[in-house]
């Protein structure tokens, strides 16, 4: 009976965070799916509707007839799409790099530290969130603009007589980015080094390992899981990033979440990008899938 | 020839005044802030020796083992070893090896990897050392492991996989940090035998620590006792339990009753010690000060229940009464309460299946022993 009973609550449970992935994930995506199968119209919503239950199974039948991958094509025949997806994805790679350039060294430190230090730096890592996102994203337009911080902090100790360029640039999107995703990086990498039993860098040592081959032999592979997870957590979200290339990135730069924001907002065109939603979040399920497979792999060597 | 114990083998290079010792601990003092670890320590351990660091947890005998691998440094002292001053050498160019409480296994890597990780820090080319790998998964029974992960292994293969990777590099010395504490009983007792055949047909000078008194009495040819970061006794493993040097040293190792007394006579070999239950007439030539307090230990077995008087009832002998039995299968154990109130215990060997008429609780018998049985202790 208890069996029974449990069997039925472990059901329950595992229902949960299914049912909150299909209404909250997949009925979302269907509908913006089917969005981007119609055509513009002048509306409220701006598109021909989705479905008219009440015209019945003839007016549904009707319905799909109308469904074309038109916007679909139009993606691919219009340049300006695919260039925004790669200069996307370009950006997302520089800058995941530097994020996990940046983040390795931090978490290592972290993980260094003595245990009573170890609470108080997870903290300090986590505190940049107390503060919005949306805020501290300005604030880097205050650093970096040409009569900025940054340029009167250098321009004061005499290393540039004229004030560099950062905001409005590539490099503006790339410090943004960086700053504001190191914490997704830092935490992974830091929960992956800090499980390390110390015993494994000095086996190493005694078997003949100088401390720096110990690190790429021993430490680095082992924290691979970490890094992984971090390039994952940095770089999905930021090929899709709208706020730091629309506050600090220039008119020319191309992201795919400002394209998308565009064609929504000021030409009005959802069912458009509606397609370039889709297109985007299929892109991101590969690194994604591959991440799991990654997972999966190293579970099944844990085993 | 008398000698204590049954010794295992005639190897005892520490007695021969022309033996250097291999691995020389000089004045080593280790110190971590205001905690003394190790507190200037003189030790020698020779060349082929299965030498055991015996003593509880934080007696500085894990510092002194890593010490000697490089982990740490000493505040002050010197370590030599083979004639060399390595105080100042990295761990990873010294010629030693350890073998890791937690073995310390790769996991990432498989077992063939891990044995021949020192090998390929080495530039070994590759030919030999798949040969030499092959070799230590022969010496370690491990053979058909070759391609697994550590995760994927018992405890008991781990521990040889350590044990076969320590080992790869040939080092001049192997160093064991409690190499059996992770092991069940059974296992334990297998493998300590294994270690003992393995170190004579390797020839090579094993340091061993543990804080298990019977592990160190069964693998090692001597062992030091430590305590508060000294050695408080180093010698064999039969003088360690026959002829202890000292009161910790006693208690430490084995079970031992403790008679105190006063020196009544000291001279031609013999001591005479007037205590409590007992009047001991002992061997010993120290001759400490008629009237000073003296300390007398023997073991368990070594003490007689008898229900009859012995022929000399006024010489270590004492009439006392049966408080507690426990019967332990090879032994049985008596609790005697001696006339002062003091419980001394006795232990007797169950050589037969079954005992007529045995003593049981509560009984008025008399506890003796020989001349030789017990030894008078120098604090």
């Amino acid at each position: 009976m208890t069996k029974l009973g449990s069997r039925i609550f472990s059901r329950l449970v595992i229902i949960v965070p299914y049912a909150w992935l299909v209404f909250f994930f997949l009925v979302p995506f269907v509908i913006v799916f089917r969005i981007s199968l119609s055509t513009t119209a002048i509306a409220q919503p701006p598109y021909e509707p989705v479905f008219r239950l009440a015209d019945g199974i003839s007016g549904i039948i009707d319905n799909i007839r109308q469904l074309s991958f038109d916007n679909f094509v139009w993606l691919t025949e219009d340049a300006l799409y695919i260039n925004a997806y790669l200069s996307s994805i370009k950006i997302a790679g520089i800058s995941t790099i530097l994020t996990l350039l940046i983040a390795y060294p931090i978490a290592y430190g972290m993980a260094q530290a003595p245990r009573t230090w170890r609470p108080t730096l997870l903290m300090l890592v986590i505190l940049p969130f107390w503060t919005s996102f949306l805020i501290r994203v300005y604030a880097w337009i205050a650093i970096l603009k040409p009569e900025g911080l940054l340029n009167q902090l250098l321009l004061s100790t005499g290393l540039i007589n004229e004030p560099l360029i950062i905001l409005n640039t590539n490099w503006a999107i790339y410090i943004g980015i960086v700053y504001s995703y190191l914490p997704f990086m830092i935490l992974p990498i830091y929960s992956a080094l800090e499980k390390m039993d110390h015993s494994l860098i000095e086996a190493a040592q005694d078997l003949g390992c100088p401390p720096i081959s110990a690190f790429w032999k021993v430490t680095f592979p082992l924290s691979l899981a970490g890094v992984v997870a971090g390039c994952m957590l940095v770089f999905i979200p930021a090929v899709g990033e709208f706020v730091i290339p629309d506050l600090l990135g220039g008119s020319q730069t191309l992201m795919i979440g400002k394209t998308l924001w565009t064609e929504f907002n000021s030409n009005r065109d959802w069912p458009v990008s509606a397609a370039v939603a889709t297109v985007l979040l299929l892109i991101l399920v590969v690194p994604i899938v591959f991440f799991q497979n990654m997972q999966a792999k190293a579970e099944e060597r844990g085993k | 020839m008398k000698s204590l114990g049954n010794i295992r083998r005639s190897f005892a290079p520490w007695a021969d005044p022309d033996s250097k010792p291999f691995i020389s601990f000089k004045n080593i003092t280790k110190k971590f802030g205001d905690f003394t670890a190790v507190d200037n320590l003189t030790l020698d351990i020779y060349h082929r020796e299965f030498f055991a660091l015996l003593g509880a947890s934080g007696c500085g005998k894990s510092t002194l083992l890593r010490m000697l691998a490089g982990f740490e440094r000493p505040t002050s002292g010197e370590i030599i070893l083979d004639g060399q001053d390595i105080a100042g050498i990295p761990p990873y160019r010294r010629p030693v090896n350890m073998m890791f409480q937690s073995y310390a296994l790769f996991p990432h890597m498989t077992v063939e990897s891990n044995i021949g990780f020192g090998l390929r820090q080495d530039g070994m080319p590759k030919a030999e050392i798949a040969e030499r790998v092959r070799q230590m998964l022969k010496l370690v029974k491990l053979e058909q492991f070759a391609r697994r992960k550590p995760q994927q292994l018992s405890g008991g293969q781990r521990q040889r996989v350590a044990l076969a990777r320590s080992l790869a590099k040939r080092p001049k010395v192997l160093l064991l940090d409690e190499p059996l504490g992770a092991l069940d009983k059974k296992l334990r007792e297998e493998t300590q035998f294994e270690l003992m055949d393995l170190q004579q047909e390797l020839g090579l000078t094993f340091v061993v620590v543990t804080h298990d008194q019977e592990e160190a009495m069964t693998m090692a040819d001597r062992i030091a006792v430590m305590s508060h970061g000294n050695v408080i006794q180093v010698a064999t493993p039969a003088e360690i339990y026959e002829a202890p040097n000292s009161r910790f040293v006693a208690d430490f190792i084995g079970d031992v009753n403790i008679l105190e007394g006063k020196v009544k006579a000291a001279g031609n070999g013999r001591i005479e010690i007037a205590g409590d239950d007992f009047t001991v007439r002992t061997v010993g030539d120290a001759a400490p000060a008629i009237g000073t307090g003296a300390a007398f230990a023997i073991r368990p077995e070594k003490l007689k229940v008898s229900r009859a008087a012995p022929a000399d009832a006024a010489i270590n002998a004492s009439e006392g009464e049966i408080w507690d039995i426990a019967y332990l299968g090879d032994m049985t154990v008596f609790h005697v309460r001696l006339p002062s109130g003091k419980v001394v215990k006795t232990s007797m060997l169950n050589a037969q299946r079954e005992v007529e008429n045995p003593i049981g609780y509560d009984e008025k018998v008399w506890v003796s022993f020989a001349e030789t049985a017990g030894v008078v202790l120098k604090d």
